[in-house]
């Protein structure tokens, strides 16, 4: 196998994406390319053949992911539709297919970017690149193991949970992760140059992708120095942050970071508003499924939460905060500057953590662990609560 | 004809006779080549082994169907006709509101052959067409003309430079809008046709409403979300000049005739500095929400991002009024600012002399006026270049002159310069989005692994994209995917991504077989020598390497197979009968 598909092998094996020698994965440029010998590479050949992309990933997930997407794949009228952001605004809903026929998985990656087939894996494809076809691959695991969770507790609430259902939650808990644990320390502020900013931003997204906070492309990073914010790039590799911070002039004067995060109009507003300056963002999936979780009866706003939710919600004192990515008018960036000010963080409905510190990347990381380890306690005791 | 989408008709002219009626259009064929690009690429098939100055040589304006319903970003038409300056397929897609009025009026496109007596205008209204005399318009600039018409609808007008033979001659759309690229406004002075007007009271009927709401929701929260469109750094605060720090410091900045890739003035040159100085409000084409287009109080259009880079960078012009001012004379001569610039730069390096920003708009207005030394730069760098015993020093392909984004950065974007179906343009595959603003992912601008079948798939989204007729720039954002529900719930034809692709496939095909029936091959698939040998000068941060040959001849050949042509880069017949295409004849000789 050459480095390139070791790259990706690497990748999903090591985000527990997927176990060592389960990933098919394909390349084609004038020829198609393998990372192994595979029984299924001809339906993969009529793929490649009838659509117009250049590579794709199929897998058996790892688990825990393996049996919650087998669960809801055939519990699923052939399209499972998360609420989380990332499915919200990229994916738009996860299609499956019952049997590994050709023309049937044809027929669905025309329309959407992947298919799950229970019982044998994703399928993602790429038109520029196996990176894509991991983004996606990457994108729903997580979106499934959020529904799981998610549904699972609306469901125990509703008294709706049967015993094979509590078996399978019973077993694929104890397949989680355990809690992220921190006792050491990061690179100490404050940052006296430019390279020490972004070697405390390289830092700070390796430990969060190593401590399974998040997968590598669920988050950005930021630190402002002197006048200028340095800031992960979009679509860049938390774990992977060399050569992809970009220097964002506070004053406006370049517009070298276009490449900048999605997420930017946020870091800009809390570094300008609220004298922080290390600020940390990603989507560690207890915090994303507790957001989701609300008991408040015949809101007006229900359906629209992501959007505006006009209570205030927290989890453990951690506030919960409606917006969307990016810039538009219910942008996120409208409403976490405000509620990070005095919190130690903030969660986003449906999509991540913010925190943030004024030195360094110590407090932002460890309450990004603290924030996440809580929910996982808390979406536990609630669990327990009702069944 | 009860259609949804399309109007189902085509308004046919023919300016021999100065006659004109509206033409019912196949539907399948509309279906097949869904509208833009794709229909003026289909009906001019059958013509363009003509001279581009022939009366039969059609002048071809095609709409889409999503054009006039609540499709994002969707305002945009085709102005396409056989190209004077390359002799390729020449178009431009063209923003502003014509496309939004023709719809309205009732037309999907216009089909305009035949050739004045004397110079003429069109003058549409509903499904009333009119040929009337412009000889008063002789050698008048743009904005003139527009402020005398604009009461009449929309307006889409040449200038002088139309008129007196420049080959990259523009067609204006409501003054501040540019078909730009390949010469069209020549055409329609050739056909001495000086301006179109078009008004309409009509709505386009929307199959599924339902599904076109949702369908926009999520296009716009893509939107939304991607920071080259709407973020605090992007193209819709900034104008396309969002761009110019970027390719600076990426060392891809054409300067001094591409010569070097970094420009030691461009933080006092960028967007910023223009929008300090001359603070320009937004605006933009009929529909759309990103608002791109930068116009100041006194209605002065901003330059877009090859503009600035080209009349700054390239010429190694330090002036940022004379950016602007450039930049007006050409909108209003009607000339092409990407190959106009370029023709100077190649000019100044020929001739070594430093243009000064006065010497600038003087050869630019004789350019326009078929005057001087203006008249042999009116026949474009290619042209001049070998005029003067120098064609190494035109940078160009096929005939066109580069945009502002120097190969050597991105070998991505040189394979896409190479195999542009109208010449060195840089927004048929415009892998820009995944080499630079690493959109929908990052991939490796400094090599050519799997560029071949990248640049294919590029090159098809697009074609797709100029056919629907949407903007390129929401794709940075949103996919066919997306689009692909948009024309399902407007037109009501079962659409996903992957049939667009398909279009987009045949559309392609269907340029490179016209490209061959004129003697287009392998050897015109290709790179100014330079890109190749001249190591760019150091700043000691950047250096960029010339492109390894070997490396790029074979993700040609890489491409060549992903976008099924023989060795020689020729359409193979059995490819384009699966493709419903039917076989254009090839002169003999030039297989």
């Amino acid at each position: 196998m050459n480095q390139f598909f070791r790259t990706y092998e690497d990748k999903l094996i090591k985000s527990g994406l997927a176990e060592a020698g389960a990933p098919l994965l394909g390349c084609l440029d004038a020829d198609l390319e393998w990372n192994r010998t595979d029984p299924d590479s001809p339906v993969f050949e009529a793929v490649f053949e009838r659509l117009n992309i250049n590579s794709i990933i199929f897998s058996r997930p790892a688990e825990p992911y393996r049996s919650i997407i087998d669960y809801l794949a055939e519990t699923s009228n052939g399209i499972i539709l998360p609420q989380d952001c990332e499915t919200r605004t990229f994916l738009h809903d996860l299609p499956v297919s019952f049997q590994f026929l050709t023309d049937e998985m044809i027929s669905i990656l025309k329309k959407r970017k992947s298919v799950i087939i229970p019982g044998r894996g994703i399928i993602t494809y790429g038109m520029v690149g196996m990176e894509q076809a991991y983004v996606t691959y990457a994108s729903v695991c997580f979106a499934c193991f959020i529904k799981f969770f998610s549904d699972f507790l609306r469901d125990a609430k509703r008294g709706n949970v049967d015993e094979r259902k509590r078996n399978l939650f019973d077993g694929i808990v104890k397949q989680l992760d355990s809690p992220a644990v921190f006792h050491g320390a990061l690179m100490k502020g404050p940052f006296n140059s430019a390279d020490r900013v972004c070697e405390g931003i390289q830092e700070a997204g390796r430990l969060i992708v190593e401590h399974r906070l998040v997968d590598s492309y669920f988050g950005n990073i930021s630190f402002c120095y002197g006048r200028t914010l340095y800031i992960s790039q979009t679509g860049s590799s938390l774990d992977d942050l060399k050569g992809c911070i970009d220097p964002c002039p506070l004053d406006g004067s370049s517009c070298v970071p276009i490449t900048a995060s999605s997420e930017l109009p946020a870091h800009l507003k809390i570094v300008q508003t609220t004298g922080h300056r290390a600020i940390v963002h990603g989507h560690p999936k207890f915090s994303v499924i507790l957001s989701m979780d609300c008991d408040i009866e015949h809101c007006k706003c229900r359906g629209a939460c992501h959007l505006k939710c006009p209570h205030d919600r927290s989890v453990r004192n951690i506030p919960i905060v409606s917006g969307e990515v990016g810039s538009g008018p219910n942008s996120l960036c409208n409403t976490v500057p405000e509620a990070i000010r005095r919190e130690p963080g903030i969660i986003v409905y449906g999509h991540g953590v913010f925190t943030a510190g004024r030195m360094d990347f110590n407090r932002p990381f460890k309450n990004l662990i603290q924030i996440e380890n809580n929910c996982r306690a808390e979406y536990f005791k609630r669990v327990e609560e009702v069944l | 004809m009860n259609m949804y989408g399309w109007c189902g008709k085509i308004a046919r002219i023919n300016l021999s006779d100065h006659t004109g009626c509206a033409d019912t259009a196949d539907p399948d064929i509309l279906k097949t080549f869904i509208g833009g690009r794709g229909l003026s690429g289909y009906y001019l098939r059958e013509k363009i082994t003509l001279e581009w100055n022939h009366p039969d040589m059609p002048l071809l304006i095609f709409t889409g169907p999503l054009v006039n319903t609540r499709s994002p970003t969707s305002g945009r038409m085709t102005i396409m006709s056989r190209s004077p300056l390359t002799g390729t397929v020449g178009d431009s897609s063209v923003g502003g509101s014509f496309a939004h009025q023709l719809k309205r009026a009732g037309f999907d496109g216009i089909i305009i052959t035949g050739k004045s007596e004397t110079l003429c205008g069109i003058e549409i209204y509903d499904q009333t067409i009119r040929i009337v005399d412009a000889a008063h318009f002789a050698g008048r600039k743009i904005g003139e003309v527009h402020s005398l018409l604009k009461d009449r609808g929309s307006t889409a007008i040449i200038g002088p430079a139309g008129e007196n033979g420049v080959l990259f001659s523009s067609i204006i759309v409501d003054r501040h809008f540019a078909a730009g690229r390949t010469g069209i406004g020549r055409v329609a002075g050739s056909k001495n046709l000086k301006y179109l007007t078009v008004k309409g009271t009509g709505r386009t009927k929307v199959f599924d409403p339902e599904g076109l709401r949702s369908a926009r929701e999520d296009v716009l929260r893509l939107a939304s979300a991607s920071p080259v469109l709407l973020g605090e750094y992007g193209i819709s605060r900034f104008g396309t000049g969002a761009l110019y720090d970027l390719m600076d410091a990426r060392g891809m900045m054409p300067t001094d005739n591409f010569q070097k890739t970094r420009f030691g003035n461009a933080s006092r040159m960028n967007a910023y500095a223009f929008k300090k100085k001359y603070s320009p409000k937004k605006t933009g084409c009929r529909g759309c929400h990103i608002l791109c287009k930068k116009i100041t109080q006194g209605r002065t259009s901003m330059p877009e991002f090859e503009t600035m880079s080209h009349f700054s960078a390239l010429l190694d012009n330090r002036d940022i009024d004379a950016v602007v001012q450039a930049n007006r004379m050409c909108n209003e001569m009607g000339m092409d600012t990407i190959s106009a610039a370029a023709t100077l730069a190649c000019f100044s390096e020929i001739s070594k002399q430093k243009l000064s920003s006065r010497k600038i708009m003087s050869l630019l207005r004789d350019m326009g006026r078929n005057k001087g030394i203006g008249a042999e730069l009116g026949k474009g760098a290619t042209i001049y270049a070998q005029r003067c015993g120098r064609p190494d020093l035109a940078m160009a392909v096929k005939g066109q002159e580069l945009p502002a984004y120097d190969p050597r950065g991105a070998y991505g974007m040189a394979l896409a310069y190479a195999t542009s179906s109208r010449g060195g343009c840089h927004l048929r595959a415009y892998p820009i989005g995944h080499e630079i603003l690493r959109k929908p992912v990052a991939t490796d601008r400094f090599s050519f692994k799997g560029k071949g079948r990248m640049i294919k798939i590029g090159e098809d989204l697009n074609a797709a994209a100029d056919s629907l007729t949407a903007c390129k720039f929401i794709f940075f954002a949103a996919s066919l995917e997306e689009y692909a529900r948009i024309h399902t719930a407007v037109t009501g034809a079962k659409t996903s991504g992957q049939d667009l692709f398909e279009a987009g496939e045949r559309i392609n095909y269907n340029e490179r077989m016209m490209n061959a029936a004129n003697g287009f091959s392998q050897k015109d698939d290709d790179l100014p020598d330079r890109f190749f040998k001249s190591p760019e000068e150091s700043d000691g941060r950047i250096r960029t390497e010339p492109i390894d040959r070997a490396a790029f001849l074979s993700a040609r050949s890489n491409y060549y197979r992903a976008r099924k042509l023989d060795k020689n880069g020729m359409p193979i017949p059995e490819v384009a009968r699966q493709l419903g295409l039917a076989p254009l004849k090839i002169p003999e000789g030039d297989r």
